[in-house]
């Protein structure tokens, strides 16, 4: 799937997406009734949550403080452990690096795990250009593979694609399969792709993970699923590589364990996901599987910058999708809308930074600012500041447009002149309540279409409240 | 804590822009309910707006020239109040953010950020008001606006001011915490999106099968109205002051003159 | 300049600014080494039988099938029964000296470690974790962890001593142990090439938010838990 952001697009994803039936009803049941519900359920078991919050955001904040110290540890531990440790300042570097130890194992086929830094830099585009062939192993990312689709969340990739919509795919992808077969229930899917994938589990060259967090005193790496494929991928092939960024290392075990008590209780509701896995280095000499080599590629991409700028705190974001889950607008609009890799709330901050403010400033714009997010979030990131923070810049780059400009000017140069305001005003107020003719609302009127496209517009009641309180009304 | 030989608290009104240019009944109302509690209030006449349409959409040169401009509009009172959760947490919330770097300007905005409070909180917290005099033989529903409740902790304060209205019976509204689709010029940048949102906020409302809708935020409210008066509703949109008031016998938001 | 070193000195940059470097030095290291004793909730304190008793809830809450046996002895008969309620007749089961040991008289038995044709497998848990009924299981010689993933039924035993309250016992356990297996190699690494937490067997809903188990790994997740007293 390409990687090309389409954020400029957002408005037109969008109405695809609220004209979209289907996708509504699975909006909701994946939402409200869904992760939401879940995730209240999960807190309720936890009569620490709120400390626990605090405390994690304290040991983001700290570690973010001490990101080069903590990196170098983790390096050292993990060389000591006979892994191999890469840096990548960017997309290109991050693929090179893996391209060439692909070619060193002589690969065709890769396995993978879960990964966002993967999508964020394109990673299967260029491994598929190069004679490699990546499979994705979490169900919901083989199914969109195989539909050429964006995943449209970062935990429930497929989530937006209906069971029917799977046997399909199924039905078009698996030939060797018999065409008539019996599709119609989810777990006859879901042994299809068991099946099919356990071939290519057992038979890939090298298995790529993701690493949800990395521990420096052990120099360790951990992944979280409930399926077990990132298990499968990182402990069959002979090459394991665990493709990172550089904000996830952690300082010790104990830290590691205060984000997982945190981590799959916001995101599902879960005490746990299944599977927490940690690993470190490669194959010991006396271990009878596991890896002969093990890499960890880390990946900067930008990082590093906005660790010394205003959106600081969205590096502390341990990719729960809480966020996601509980903004109105993402409830309507889902993820292919924002354009590219991370969407909602998180996605907004981040992806300005990645593909530029002028691609995406339509991302820090769809928000009502409803504050949900900020609410949600374990480590209490301040979304909705950080989002008006790309709106300035936004703004001071002329990227809202000439009318909005001009409009919020004129207000502002009224605004700041109470008797011209009043004068202005009341003139205004008078002639709309004039055109509205006694009527309530307006069905229509000339220049608020986009609010009359949905809704009425209500009319002005009748005055203004300076003018009626300066005659003595009250 | 009213203690009738204490002077009564200075209070200055910071009607809003919707309220003064769409629907000055509320600016009405708040005074009525301040005057009953015990405040003598005034209404300053070179207030205009608190600048969150520029601040949001990231204009802060225009937002802190308003900010400014409200700041010294209110220097002299003990405490200001707002009929309105967002424009009052703009005030206590994003005025000090706005002057970070300017100390003499940052000290005034936490000064005024201090002793300014949203209207049902200032009523039922400060001024502990228990009588309303409000009396509604009828169901109402609540919407809870976004600013209002998680900048400013507004939850408590209203139920407590409808529960001391005779007759009155409050049904909660199913997902009462989720945003209307409203978000000041969101609804007109995302116009579709702000449809929808607003859409799912109407089947909540209708399913709570009340004869109001009240809120605290005039601009939810008229987004809320405007969308059940599209879809042929008879719910009766008030703001929660006029209710409060007893000033629900004129046309409601969005409602005709002969409704 | 090669990549890291440009990132490392924009690291150093942007952080030299936030705190005076020599503090910053000798702080992440001192936090490592002082061993900062994680926050236990109070479902991670339980103790005696109570704890072996959450152990047992929150793994059948995760849907795993807890099956308490007086002793290892007994591991065979339950296992036989498994195998017949299962409809598999072959094991493979991990080289652990404990299962080594058992008498498998009537029972096809393979030791080793996972395969794509394994349909039952059975392992020895490392630890156990009550605060959430998860098993940790640590890969070694005797231990491999393909054997936890590849076989659709996966049969674990663990013995009621080894449940440990919470996670941080049991790292405390692996740091310990580290300096016991390998005392002469002042370099080994600290922890296994994998150690696993496993709680329930393998699931997805992302077909329709459907909540199935089976995806990847183990359908059926057995745990035979050995009594105290007796093991």
């Amino acid at each position: 799937m390409s990687q090309d952001p389409q954020c400029h697009d957002f408005q037109r994803g969008a109405k695809k997406a609220l004209d979209d039936e289907r996708l509504q009803t699975l909006l909701d049941r994946t939402l409200e009734n869904g992760f939401q519900k879940k995730r209240l359920q999960g807190m309720s078991r936890l009569p620490e949550y709120e400390q626990l919050r605090d405390k994690a955001r304290d040991l983001k904040n700290h570690v973010l403080d001490h990101l080069d110290m903590y990196l170098t540890r983790f390096e050292a531990e993990v060389t000591r452990a006979g892994g191999q440790v890469h840096w990548a300042r960017d997309a290109a570097e991050a693929r090179k690096i893996i391209l060439d130890i692909c070619l060193q194992a002589d690969a065709k086929t890769v396995s993978k795990g879960k990964s966002m830094i993967a999508e964020e830099i394109g990673l299967n585009d260029h491994l598929e250009a190069n004679g490699i062939a990546p499979i994705e192993t979490d169900l919901g990312e083989y199914i969109i593979q195989l539909r050429d689709e964006p995943p449209s969340h970062i935990i429930a990739p497929a989530f937006h694609i209906s069971k029917e919509q799977v046997a399909e795919t199924f039905v078009e992808s698996h030939t060797h399969l018999d065409p008539n077969r019996d599709l119609s229930e989810p777990t006859t899917l879901l042994n299809e792709a068991r099946g099919e994938l356990r071939e290519k589990f057992i038979n890939a060259d090298v298995g790529i993970t993701g690493a949800n967090i990395l521990v420096a005193e052990t120099g360790t790496a951990m992944i979280v699923t409930n399926e077990g494929n990132g298990d499968l991928t990182q402990d069959l092939p002979p090459v394991h590589i665990a493709l990172t960024s550089i904000e996830k290392v952690v300082p010790t075990l104990e830290d590691a364990t205060l984000i997982l008590r945190l981590l799959a209780r916001t995101a599902t509701g879960q005490e746990q996901s299944v599977y927490n896995t940690f690993f470190t280095g490669a194959k010991r000499p006396n271990d009878i599987d596991g890896p002969d080599e093990y890499h960890v590629v880390l990946l900067d991409n930008g990082r590093s910058e906005l660790l010394g700028s205003e959106f600081r705190d969205i590096l502390r974001c341990i990719r729960c999708g809480a966020c996601i889950n509980h903004c109105p607008v993402y409830g309507v609009t889902s993820g292919h809308a924002y354009g590219w890799v991370y969407p909602g709330p998180m996605g907004s901050v981040l992806t300005p930074h990645f593909v530029g403010i002028e691609e995406a400033h339509l991302l820090p714009g769809a928000s009502t600012f409803c504050g949900r997010c900020e609410e949600v979030c374990p480590v209490r990131i301040p979304l909705p500041q950080l989002l008006r923070n790309w709106r300035v810049r936004a703004f001071e780059k002329g990227l809202a447009g000439r009318m909005q400009r001009l409009g919020l000017g004129v207000w502002a140069a009224l605004a700041r002149r109470p008797r011209l305001y009043r004068l202005v005003m009341n003139l205004a107020i008078a002639a709309l309540g004039g055109l509205a003719r006694g009527k309530g609302s307006f069905t229509r009127l000339l220049g608020a279409g986009g609010w009359t496209k949905a809704r009425d517009l209500p009319a002005p009641q009748g005055g203004t409240f300076q003018s009626r309180y300066r005659k003595g009304e009250r | 804590m009213t203690d009738r030989n204490l002077p009564k608290p200075h209070v200055g009104l910071f009607v809003t822009c919707l309220a003064d240019l769409m629907r000055p009944s509320v600016g009405f109302a708040a005074l009525r309910l301040l005057a009953r509690a015990g405040a003598e209030v005034v209404v300053p006449d070179s207030q205009t707006c608190c600048g969150q349409p520029a601040y949001n959409s990231g204009d802060t040169k225009n937002a802190r020239a308003l900010a400014k401009a409200v700041i010294e509009a209110f220097a002299d009172f003990q405490h200001v109040v707002v009929p309105s959760g967002s424009c009052a947490g703009q005030i206590v919330h994003h005025y000090p953010k706005l002057f970070a770097d300017d100390d003499a300007w940052r000290a005034k905005a936490e000064d005024m950020a201090a002793r300014t409070f949203e209207l049902t909180t200032y009523l039922a917290e400060h001024l502990d008001l228990n009588d309303t005099g409000a009396v509604f033989d009828g169901s109402v529903t609540y919407h809870d606006s976004c600013a209002g409740l998680r900048e400013l902790g507004v939850k408590k304060q209203p139920r407590h001011l409808l529960a001391t209205v005779d007759g009155l019976t409050l049904n909660e509204l199913e997902e009462t915490e989720a945003c209307c689709g409203f978000g000041g010029l969101f609804s007109i940048k995302y116009p579709d999106v702000s449809g929808a949102i607003v859409d799912k906020k109407a089947d909540r409302v209708v399913a709570a099968k009340s004869d109001l809708l009240l809120g605290g935020d005039l601009g939810c409210l008229m987004n809320m109205a405007g969308k059940l008066k599209r879809r042929g509703s008879n719910v009766r949109v008030f703001h929660i002051a006029e209710l409060l008031a007893n000033m629900t016998d004129g046309p409601a938001i969005g409602e005709d003159r002969d409704a | 300049m090669n990549a890291r070193k440009a990132i490392f000195e924009r690291l150093k940059t942007t952080l030299d600014r936030v705190h005076n470097p020599t503090v910053r030095y000798s702080g992440a290291d001192q936090r490592i080494q002082a061993g900062v004793a994680g926050f236990i909730p109070e479902r991670g304190r339980s103790e005696g039988p109570a704890k072996t008793t959450l152990f047992v809830s929150e793994a059948e809450r995760a849907d795993a099938d807890v099956r308490r046996l007086a002793c290892l002895d007994d591991v065979p008969d339950v296992v036989k029964s498994v195998l017949g309620e299962v409809k598999f007749a072959a094991l493979k089961a991990a080289p652990d000296k404990i299962l080594q040991a058992m008498d498998w008289a009537g029972i096809d038995i393979t030791f080793g470690r996972g395969e794509g044709t394994d349909h039952v497998g059975l392992s020895v848990a490392y630890a156990g974790v009550a605060e959430t009924g998860t098993l940790v299981m640590a890969s070694g010689s005797d231990a491999p962890t393909t054997l936890n993933f590849l076989p659709d039924v996966h049969m674990v035993v663990i013995r009621e001593q080894d449940i440990a309250a919470n996670y941080e016992r049991v790292w405390d356990r692996l740091r310990g142990d580290a300096k016991l297996d390998a005392p002469d190699v002042p370099d080994a690494p600290v922890l296994p090439r994998t150690v696993n937490w496993i709680t329930g067997p393998s699931r997805t809903a992302d077909i329709e938010q459907t909540l199935l188990l089976g995806a990847h790994g183990p359908r059926k997740l057995i745990i035979l838990l050995i009594d105290a007293e007796t093991s």
